[in-house]
């Protein structure tokens, strides 16, 4: 296991996924995240953890530029791209899931995947129709296959299961060449076997792509994981090894819930 | 048509009313085909423009018919006119695609400033941008020749043809507007239009996939804008003159009124509101006159269309349409139209 992991990490080169420095973000008076630190080495799998309102969601809006930073600096693979709109950070390699599904509920499911793979490939203001040999529309099929969908390619997004629109945003995520992903709640309301789905998922990755996870759920969390980070009312307080975020003191108040009342 | 089905009833539909089309002149006065259907064609041509970014971009523009003024004024500034002191009287090959290039660049630049605002400040910004050209072009006299315009702007004799006869004139609009309908119809499922409709159902997830909401959107205005470009030169050519009031707050107006009567759902519904217009503007003087009241209130006769339609079909005559067919099938899902606009082609209620 460490031995795989020590692999995937020298086989992405030197400069880390990503770098957060003294990164915080104000909603009017409110802090939501404060003086957060934090660097993501390439195809690092780093899992966040965290109460309701920790500012783990937050976190991820200052990453893709969705709701970019009040203050500190943020560098994707070495570069400064703090004041980037999200679509440059998405082309750089970034890609995100959101915690509420955010998908096109009137469009069917290969169009949904056919709009990710374009969005980040050449011609997106193509005005020659895609044919079914197209190659990004080819990428689209791959794609919905890799993520079980193909029995539903065709069926308009409005009608798919719960499960199966948590699967449909994974895949806009996996579009064209991804090097590091945030999946924010991923596992949340999902079945036991759709859950197991997605452990697999995750962990058959290429080695280069690196992610970070939100997840509730510890034993998901601490599968798919390398490293942990745990948040706390805007703030980074801990940061460990599944292993020793297990077995710190600290964490399992908080998960016992009686958490430390500081910040 | 986007929701035709191969061999369907609503094929046979499209292939009998291109057929009429095609044959009218055989049948048709010469004021009808000029004054009624080419005027229609043109005014379906420069709503199509604002149906493409309203209906697939969420982008209420009222500057598309201040576009095609652009362009009207641009054939008679560069081209002849009868005014020869400011007419520069180039050859129409430079003149035309010179005027949809800076008409088309006019839009461009309208859509630049009004891209960053949301709904009722789309309008009002681009609402300020018509009122702006109307007045200048009223007020400036060196090179807009002020409130009287140009007069005596003719189209080329081309393939020794009078374009300006009813019948060539016909064909010539029919043309055009078939091929705006046409390509924006193919658009609409091309990468770009199917982009420009994701954009306007989740502009943030579109972001998040990689695309330039911003500069896809002024993209968009460019490209209605070269359709409007185009109505703006044969309008000059149908009324061989432009003025301020060619493109005055009133027909900017009208714009919006054919296109949200027709509908905007579908690049048809532009030329449904097209039609019903210059029907209501030509015969509504008669009808008021015979009535025994002023012809000067046909605007009222338009205006109480507009209000009717409105009231009882918000997604105007097409929405009507589709409504009675999806009853008379007793169709239960209402699909959106990007659904419909992709997926068109394989059936569905479109
Ligand atoms: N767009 C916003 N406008 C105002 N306040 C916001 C906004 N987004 C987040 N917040 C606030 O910021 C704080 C952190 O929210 P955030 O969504 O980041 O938490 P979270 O850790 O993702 O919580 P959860 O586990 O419930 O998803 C909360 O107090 C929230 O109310
Ligand atoms: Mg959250």
């Amino acid at each position: 296991m460490r031995e795989a992991i020590a692999q995937r990490l020298s086989a992405t080169g030197n400069a880390s996924a990503l770098e957060l420095r003294g990164v915080s973000r104000y909603f009017g008076a409110l802090s939501a995240i404060e003086d957060v630190t934090l660097t993501v080495g390439a195809g690092e799998r780093r899992a966040v953890l965290g109460s309701n309102g920790a500012g783990k969601t937050t976190l991820f809006n200052c990453i893709t530029g969705d709701h970019p930073p009040t203050s500190g600096t943020i560098r994707l693979f070495g570069e400064d791209i703090t004041d980037f709109p999200p679509h440059e950070r998405i082309r750089r390699g970034l890609r995100r899931t959101y915690q509420i599904s955010l998908l096109f509920g009137g469009l069917a499911v290969i169009d949904n995947i056919y709009l990710a793979c374009r969005g980040v490939a050449r011609a997106r203001y193509s005005m020659v129709r895609p044919r079914r040999d197209d190659a990004v529309m080819q990428a689209a099929f791959d794609l919905a296959h890799a993520v079980h969908l193909d029995d539903v390619e065709q069926t308009p997004v409005s009608e798919l299961s719960h499960g199966q629109q948590r699967q449909l945003e994974i895949a806009l995520a996996l579009a064209g060449a991804p090097r590091l992903i945030l999946f924010d709640e991923p596992a949340a309301g999902l079945s036991p076997t759709e859950r197991r789905d997605l452990i697999t998922i995750l962990r058959t990755l290429p080695d280069h792509i690196g992610y970070i996870v939100i997840e509730h759920d510890m034993d998901v969390a601490l599968q798919v994981s390398d490293q942990v980070t745990l948040m706390h009312n805007g703030r980074i307080f801990r940061e460990g090894s599944p292993d020793e975020i297990e077995s710190d003191p600290m964490v399992q108040e908080i998960y016992l819930g009686t958490g430390p009342d500081h910040g | 048509m986007s929701g035709m089905q191969p061999g369907g009833p609503r094929t046979a539909a499209a292939w009998l009313l291109g057929l009429i089309l095609l044959l009218m002149p055989a049948f048709a006065g010469d004021f009808v085909l000029f004054q009624i259907f080419g005027w229609a064609f043109i005014l379906g041509m420069i709503a199509l423009s604002l149906m493409f970014l309203a209906g697939y971009g969420g982008m209420v523009s009222l500057v598309q018919m201040s576009v095609a003024g652009c362009a009207a004024y641009m054939v008679a500034i560069f081209g002849d006119s009868a005014i020869t002191q400011i007419s520069l009287g180039w050859p129409w090959w430079i003149t035309v695609p010179l005027a949809i290039a800076i008409a088309t660049l006019f839009g461009t630049l309208a859509g630049a400033l009004a891209v960053r605002t949301q709904g009722i400040y789309t309008i009002m910004i681009t609402l300020a941008i018509a009122s702006a050209f109307f007045y200048f072009t009223r007020q400036n006299y060196v090179v807009f020749n002020g409130f009287s315009g140009f007069n005596g702007v003719l189209p080329p004799p081309l393939f020794g043809v009078d374009w300006r006869q009813p019948v060539p004139f016909y064909y010539l609009a029919l043309f055009f507007a078939a091929l705006a309908y046409f390509l924006v119809l193919y658009v609409s499922r091309a990468p770009f239009g199917l982009a420009l409709q994701g954009i306007r159902d989740n502009p943030r997830r579109m972001e998040a996939l990689g695309f330039n909401v911003v500069m896809h959107r002024i993209a968009a205005y460019a490209f209605a804008s070269a359709i409007a470009a185009v109505a703006g030169v044969l309008l000059v050519w149908l009324n061989a003159q432009v003025s301020p009031g060619t493109a005055g707050i009133g027909p900017v107006i009208d714009i919006l009124i054919i296109a949200v009567v027709g509908g905007l759902g579908r690049p048809i519904g532009p030329f449904i509101g097209a039609i019903i217009y210059v029907l209501l503007r030509t015969f509504a003087l008669d009808f008021l006159v015979s009535l025994g009241l002023s012809g000067e209130r046909f605007q009222l006769l338009i205006g109480a269309g507009f209000l009717v339609i409105v009231f009882w079909s918000p997604d105007g005559v097409l929405g009507l349409w589709d409504r009675t067919r999806e009853r008379i099938a007793s169709r239960d899902r209402q699909r959106s139209p990007l659904y419909r606009a992709i997926r068109g082609q394989t059936g569905g209620p479109a």
